[in-house]
């Protein structure tokens, strides 16, 4: 019988993901692990992972990968990048690294048009140290900090960073992606691709935000937080492209 | 050797350039300016990369992101700056990332003055950072020696894979002076320093888990993270023999002045001038300030001597903790010291050494 599908070699032989049912951290490795084995990449990937359940990744991926301080993963890349141009870098980055305590390294990043690739994982809450409240969190939803819920007056409203980081003249690629279904993930493929290939041909910043559920600390199970992604998240961070400088490529 | 009349932060960015430091990332903060915009101007004619980051934690970052990838890699601050990197250094520590940053430093705490001072004794040597971690710790009385504790700086740092400070108070940071400068590593020499030595270097790798490079801050088993500060503190046993320190008429010394940095050098003028005079005055002048230089006090015959007198341009005085640990009592310590922005004055340390001679 001919093998038509396989694991992809970029993960850990053997390795069992250690992330709780239903969380989508998985998934979006596994993509970037058959995208570095497809492009035929791993021998130039450096992982620069923030901190958070993503930062777990460093167990699973079997090629080069550096664990930023909180928050500063696009200046660690900026760091990898600007002193070993050859390197493909990207940041695995969740959106309390990305966009709370790395916000400043994030803009800046996208500001300067530095030449790496962004994976941006929000699911709206703080999952690894327990359900805290995110810049991400929706109006309404409840989290550890935020015990009733986020409210505007007292909390602010959630960012979203495709549109924020569309502010900005340097970036050439802004796409907004979830895996809640088997054809968003295979969308996700395709921009992860897009990232990469923009760093490749040296075009500058990336960033692919991929909207994903984290069943742990929404208080719900799997299937009840895919629909919760698409009645609740999905609304308020609608998927698309935002800014797309090189349009037609993939 | 070129021999050319240069400031203090220009100095060391090009003892830098000349180690072989090809990255650099800094944020403004007086009074250390100087270094990164003399390496704004220098890193591209070496083709190496200056970035002005966003902050300072941002720019400790870069240079532990930079420093991952096998570049020889520097930062530089003052005072509240290095509070910032505080971080990335501890990071780097942990990751077992060599870096090299310099603390130009000024009055504190807090925001303090943008004027010289020595309020940064504690910080540099006991806590550059959470974690408990120890770094080599250089302090230059001389635009001269700021440039070869610079150069010199790469390599300890290399050698073991942590970070070094060259602690440079605003004085010696804005002095100007004539120096000699080491010669520049060749493109060779730098291109064999990234790629050669360095197989633990973050650049990507063929495939394999157990080969990968990765550069860790972290352990999350209890053994591990027992074993790295295992590993750690017998690195820093063995910087006993990195200790460095001029000395000075110890043998037959009554009164012995101590102090490192600007103050070093006041005191070393006012020994060498008492020395004149017949008094039998001795110097200790740490050099490396972590480790610390207790074996010089152990040089002391403390039948004779009547006091040591620590010298800081710092109130309270700092490095008077560790000159007691050095004395374990044996003679009574005594401090001259100046803060604000005061340079400590000859006059001054001249008195303090004269009341306990009894002259």
């Amino acid at each position: 019988m001919e093998k038509i599908y396989s694991r992809t070699q970029g993960i850990r032989d053997g390795m069992v993901s250690g992330f709780c049912p239903g969380c989508m951290h998985g998934t979006a490795m596994k993509l970037i692990g058959e995208l570095l084995e497809e492009m035929d990449l791993f021998h130039r990937a450096v992982a620069v992972l923030g901190i958070g359940c993503g930062g777990l990744h460093m167990d699973y991926m079997a090629f080069d990968n550096i664990t930023a301080p909180h928050g500063r993963a696009c200046a660690v890349a900026t760091g990898i990048k600007r002193s070993n141009p050859e390197s493909l870098v990207f940041t695995y980055q969740g959106d309390g690294d990305f966009a709370a305590i790395g916000l400043a390294e994030s803009i800046s990043a996208a500001n300067r048009g530095e030449n790496i690739s962004v994976v941006f994982v929000n699911n709206g809450i703080y999952g690894m140290t327990g359900g805290q409240m995110a810049p991400t969190t929706l109006l309404g939803m409840k989290a550890s900090t935020a015990p009733k819920g986020r409210v505007a007056e007292e909390h602010g409203y959630p960012m979203h960073m495709c549109e924020i980081l569309n502010q900005l003249e340097a970036p050439v690629y802004l796409e907004r992606t979830s895996c809640n279904t088997p054809q968003n993930v295979f969308k996700t493929k395709n921009a992860i691709r897009k990232a990469f290939r923009n760093q490749l041909e040296g075009r500058g910043f990336s960033m692919v935000e991929i909207v994903t559920s984290c069943p742990t600390n929404w208080g719900m199970d799997a299937l009840a937080a895919l629909g919760y992604i698409e009645e609740k998240m999905l609304p308020e961070f609608p998927l698309g492209v935002t800014r797309d400088k090189i349009p037609g490529q993939q | 050797m070129a021999r050319v009349f240069m400031k203090g932060c220009e100095a060391i960015a090009e003892a830098a350039v000349r180690a072989g430091c090809r990255f650099f990332a800094g944020y403004p903060i007086t009074p250390q300016n100087e270094i990164p915009e003399y390496l704004a101007r220098r890193m591209p004619e070496v083709h190496g990369v200056f970035i002005q980051g966003e902050s300072e934690v941002a720019s400790i970052s870069m240079v532990y992101g930079a420093a991952s990838a096998g570049t020889r890699s520097m930062t530089s601050s003052s005072s509240p700056g290095i509070s910032l990197k505080s971080e990335g250094i501890s990071y780097c520590a942990a990751a077992r990332v060599p870096i090299v940053y310099a603390n130009i430093c000024r009055g504190g705490p807090g925001v303090g003055s943008i004027q010289p001072a020595q309020m940064d004794y504690l910080q540099a040597t006991k806590a550059s950072g959470n974690g408990g971690f120890e770094m080599m710790v250089f302090a230059p009385s001389s635009v001269q020696e700021a440039v070869d504790m610079t150069y010199k700086a790469f390599d300890y740092a290399d050698r073991d894979r942590n970070p070094v400070l060259v602690l440079c108070d605003g004085l010696i940071g804005t002095l100007m002076e004539p120096v000699e400068l080491p010669d520049i590593k060749t493109d060779q020499e730098v291109a064999d320093i990234k790629e050669s030595k360095r197989p633990w270097a973050c650049v990507g790798h063929k495939l394999d888990y157990a080969n990968r490079s990765w550069i860790q801050p972290g352990h999350w088993s209890t053994i591990a993270m027992q074993q790295f500060n295992e590993r750690a503190a017998a690195m820093y046993d063995s910087w006993e023999n990195d200790v460095q320190a001029e000395e000075s008429g110890l043998e037959d010394a009554e009164v012995v002045l101590t102090a490192y940095g600007a103050s070093g050098r006041v005191a070393k003028s006012v020994a060498e001038l008492l020395k004149t005079r017949g008094e039998k005055v001795g110097l200790i002048r740490p050099q490396t300030i972590h480790p610390f230089p207790f074996a010089s006090f152990e040089k002391l015959d403390y039948g004779r001597v009547k006091a040591v007198l620590d010298v800081e341009m710092s109130i309270p005085a700092l490095m008077v903790q560790d000159v007691d640990r050095a004395v374990k009592n044996r003679c009574p310590i005594h401090t001259c010291l100046c803060s604000g922005g005061n340079i400590m004055k000859k006059g001054q340390v001249l008195e303090a050494a004269a009341k306990i001679l009894e002259l």
